[in-house]
């Protein structure tokens, strides 16, 4: 096999057989050999059965994204091997359970070894992973290191299981180690709650939704750690009014969730809105409408996202690119919030959600809490008190002033209102925030541009399809626009992204080119498109396909 | 006396049921700061409804929330900060219908937070139309032929979703009501006061209630059989007498308690450590 240094493996298996974690392990064996690394998960809604499968790029260049052509393929079961043959590289090799499967490669008798070792089922996956590890030359120290890490329970079982697969199995060939420092690998996720917690996170609420519930999993299993609250409540409703009563008593307050229950979310917003109470909500895209295709992904909520919430009123919408995106920006928007007092919401999808990137350790360096304005104790004190910027300082129940937020409108003090001119200056202090927060989105980060900056051709895309798109307008000599902040709109910095341009291609994963009518109304020309909505993210050689045809 | 007003112009109908409600909440909150309990501790929290104006009314904390969500509200804010006293002032309507799976999960899990439902049967801001507790046959503007639903008994949900204080006040009967506020706050858990009020404009139950409320003696707290039996004598329709007072209290884990138990207040997160897993 030639050694190009940019590989593709693909586990698979029925649903319980662990794919996914054996999938970890071989991305973390990868990364220890100095490799960058990226997984995409692909699973369906289902507990048992099915097909699941991860793809790991292994690479020594940094790359966000999967390739059709698979090197190695790991078959827990036939299914495995009857999905994913026709894409497999033709000196690919197949390292297959020989218990359950025939055919060409590497079978490693899994549920033998297991079955003869008194061990579980789902320890088949240890030793095909361990049976790969040999075939491609892994030493046996450092497959046990990672073993031991990922596998707490029962792990002395396994690292036995594992030892007969690796002694059964032949050596085929000698993965070559890169110079590469292994970083963190984590899925946008984790990378999302960490951010938040950087930044002063105390409370997290969530009802459980695919893709936003391995944050509820992430933060609930690491609440001492991150000496937070952790809470599971009766529906998306409870969890976004309850998070606005803990921010009005004044801990900072996220919640995480995907369209449907965004949806319940809404009228909450709107709350935030009026109340001026600040609130991060992560929003998880999924494939829609209705339940759609639950465990799959997609970029067709950006309007309802924009748009979220009834009244007049600006929420802040960033939309990150990855995972080291996702950290900075949840812990910006956290901050942003509590600036501004205002709903701000992360808008992710399943890929970046669900997905795991080598993570930048320093991007948690750029993160802390920052204060907001607060009272000053001097004077008398009026929640809603106007001002030249439009925010009014906080204090909160407790202090020794009256605090009262309503959901009504209100004079300065929080009591209902419903004459002209009261409602006219509630109005326009809001107004006159809702300025200030487009200063935020005025800066460099807004907007980023890659590739060819000379190219007069730009491509333009949004969320996880960045990394696809990155590796391939690279590839092609394209300029490559990825905007983050998408409300408050950054006209300025859009301006400076597209000088030169004269074809803009936009590529997203939606049917009707959400992101394009976006830039229509704000009078940005989309010239050419590539939608897709299959659910699946762009593949790069299906991307760089239709790049050149269009 | 404390001066809870705040000036701003009444609006409810003259002879509201609400005017008993909120002269005895004055008075129980008078009570609760006499007996040492900051004022600024305090925080009201009001749903959508004519009881809701309440926090407009009272010159204390207030959050002013949306249709159905006061009490979920309310936990978030116990949550934030389990040292305030929190009290929840909704209508049939919002606690029975638009919100019923907020109160049965905040009694479920025990949220130390003071629901007081303001019960005159039917919704009033809207004109009149049936709630989940409006006796069959109630006519109004979208039942002119009358409901044809019988009404549940809020109480007996309570019990059943394990609420730890249980009461029914009557907003005619001031002090009696502000005993059990008072109680209420005092309770550590959930608790949950019922207070039947006349809507002189849209169902005027006065008459009715003043003839069949009286007093209820209940010596055995913690008997769920003896709350039950008190719970039924009133169906919610036309028959049987109406008893007031405590019917339930018994002590349980407090949720925002136990939920805020590993904060520690200070400490640094070491993020380190975390990424090492990550590895």
């Amino acid at each position: 096999m030639e050694n190009k240094k940019d590989y593709s493996i693909v586990i698979g298996g029925a649903a319980g057989q662990g794919s996914r974690k054996a999938g970890l392990i071989i991305a973390k064996l990868f990364n220890n050999l100095g490799y960058n690394v990226f997984i995409y998960e692909d699973y369906q809604s289902l507990i048992k059965g099915g097909h699941n499968f991860s793809v790991i790029r292994v690479s020594e260049k940094k790359e966000a994204s999967i390739k059709e052509k698979i090197d190695f393929l790991l078959a827990l079961d036939s299914n495995t091997i009857e999905k994913h043959k026709s894409s497999m590289n033709k000196n690919g090799l197949v390292v297959f359970n020989s218990d359950k499967i025939k055919n060409g490669g590497i079978g490693v008798a899994a549920d033998k070894i297991v079955k003869e070792l008194g061990g579980i089922s789902i320890m088949s996956n240890t030793a095909l992973i361990a049976g790969f590890g040999k075939a491609i030359g892994i030493e046996w120290s450092a497959l046990e290191n990672a073993l031991r890490k990922e596998l707490g329970k029962g792990i002395e079982k396994n690292l036995e299981i594992a030892k007969r697969a690796y002694e059964e199995t032949k050596n085929v060939l000698k993965m070559e180690k890169l110079k590469g420092e292994p970083d963190p690998l984590l899925t946008g996720n984790e990378a999302i709650a960490l951010g938040a917690v950087k930044a002063g996170l105390d409370i997290y609420y969530a009802y459980p939704m695919t893709p936003a519930t391995s944050i509820l999993h992430y933060l609930a299993e690491h609440e001492k750690d991150f000496n937070i609250i952790v809470t599971q409540l009766e529906n998306e409703i409870a969890v976004i009014n309850s998070a606005i009563g803990s921010a009005y008593a004044g801990k900072r307050s996220m919640v995480g969730t995907s369209g449907g229950g965004f949806a319940l979310m809404t009228e909450g917003i709107s709350l935030a809105a009026q109340s001026e109470t600040p609130t991060l909500i992560v929003n998880s895209q999924r494939s829609g409408p209705a339940t759609g295709v639950p465990t799959y992904s997609s970029q067709a909520d950006l309007l309802f996202t924009l748009n979220s919430g009834h009244g007049d009123f600006v929420r802040f919408v960033v939309a990150p690119g990855d995972a080291n995106e996702a950290c900075y920006w949840s812990g910006k928007l956290l901050n942003l919030a509590w600036k501004y007092q205002t709903p701000a919401i992360l808008l992710v999808d399943k890929e970046l959600s669900e997905s795991t990137f080598e993570f930048d350790k320093k991007i948690l360096d750029e993160i802390r809490k920052e204060n907001p304005v607060l009272w000053n104790k001097k004077g008398e004190y009026g929640r809603y008190a106007d001002s030249k910027n439009g925010i009014s300082p906080l204090a909160f129940p407790g202090d020794e002033v009256v605090v009262k937020a309503t959901s009504y409108e209100h004079d300065e003090d929080g009591l209902s209102v419903e004459d002209e001119e009261a409602i006219i200056l509630m109005q326009e202090k809001r107004l006159r925030k809702f300025k200030e927060m487009e200063k935020e989105a005025d800066i460099p980060g807004a907007v980023k541009v890659y590739g060819n900056k000379n190219s007069k051709t730009a491509v333009i895309a949004w969320g996880s399809t960045k990394g696809p798109v990155l590796e391939v307008a690279e590839k092609l000599g394209l300029k490559f626009i990825q905007p983050l902040f998408i409300q408050p709109f950054p006209q300025k910095q859009f301006e400076k992204a597209m000088k030169g341009v004269t074809k803009l291609i936009s590529i997203e994963c939606s049917a009707t080119g959400q992101m394009e009518k976006v830039l229509k109304a704000n009078g940005i020309k989309v010239d050419k498109r590539i939608l897709k909505y299959d659910m699946r993210p762009f593949i790069v050689e299906e991307l760089e396909k239709k790049l050149k045809t269009i | 006396m404390e001066n809870l007003e705040t000036n701003f112009l009444n609006t409810w109908c003259p002879g509201c049921g609400n005017f008993g409600i909120l002269q005895a909440v004055k008075l129980a909150v008078n009570d609760l700061i006499a007996k040492g309990t900051p004022k600024e501790k305090i925080v009201i929290v009001s749903d959508i409804g004519c009881n809701s104006k309440i926090v407009d009314y009272l010159n204390i904390n207030s959050f002013y929330s949306l249709h159905g969500r006061s009490i979920a509200t309310a936990m978030g804010i116990k949550m934030a900060n389990p040292d305030l006293k929190i009290l929840v002032f909704l209508g049939d309507g919002a606690a029975l219908d638009e919100g019923i799976s907020h109160l049965i999960h905040a009694a479920k899990r025990n949220s130390d937070i003071n629901v007081i439902m303001h019960n005159n049967r039917l919704f009033a801001l809207t004109t009149g139309q049936f709630t989940a507790v409006s006796p069959k046959g109630l006519k109004g503007k979208s039942t002119p032929e009358g409901s044809i639903e019988e009404p549940i008994n809020p109480l007996e949900l309570m019990l059943a979703s394990n609420a730890s204080f249980i009461s029914r006040g009557y907003s005619a009967k001031v002090e009696h009501l502000k005993n059990l506020i008072i109680e209420a706050v005092e309770h550590k858990g959930f608790s949950f006061v019922e207070v039947m009020q006349p809507c002189v404009t849209f169902f005027n139950t006065g008459q009715f209630y003043n003839e069949k409320v009286y007093e209820a003696v209940n010596a055995e707290l913690e008997s769920r059989e003896k709350a039950i039996s008190l719970i039924k004598e009133w169906n919610y329709n036309g028959e049987g007498k109406i008893p007031l007072g405590v019917f339930y209290k018994k002590d349980r884990v407090l949720f925002e308690e136990e939920s805020n138990k590993h904060i520690l207040k200070d400490k640094k997160v070491d993020f380190e450590k975390c990424l090492k897993f990550h590895l």
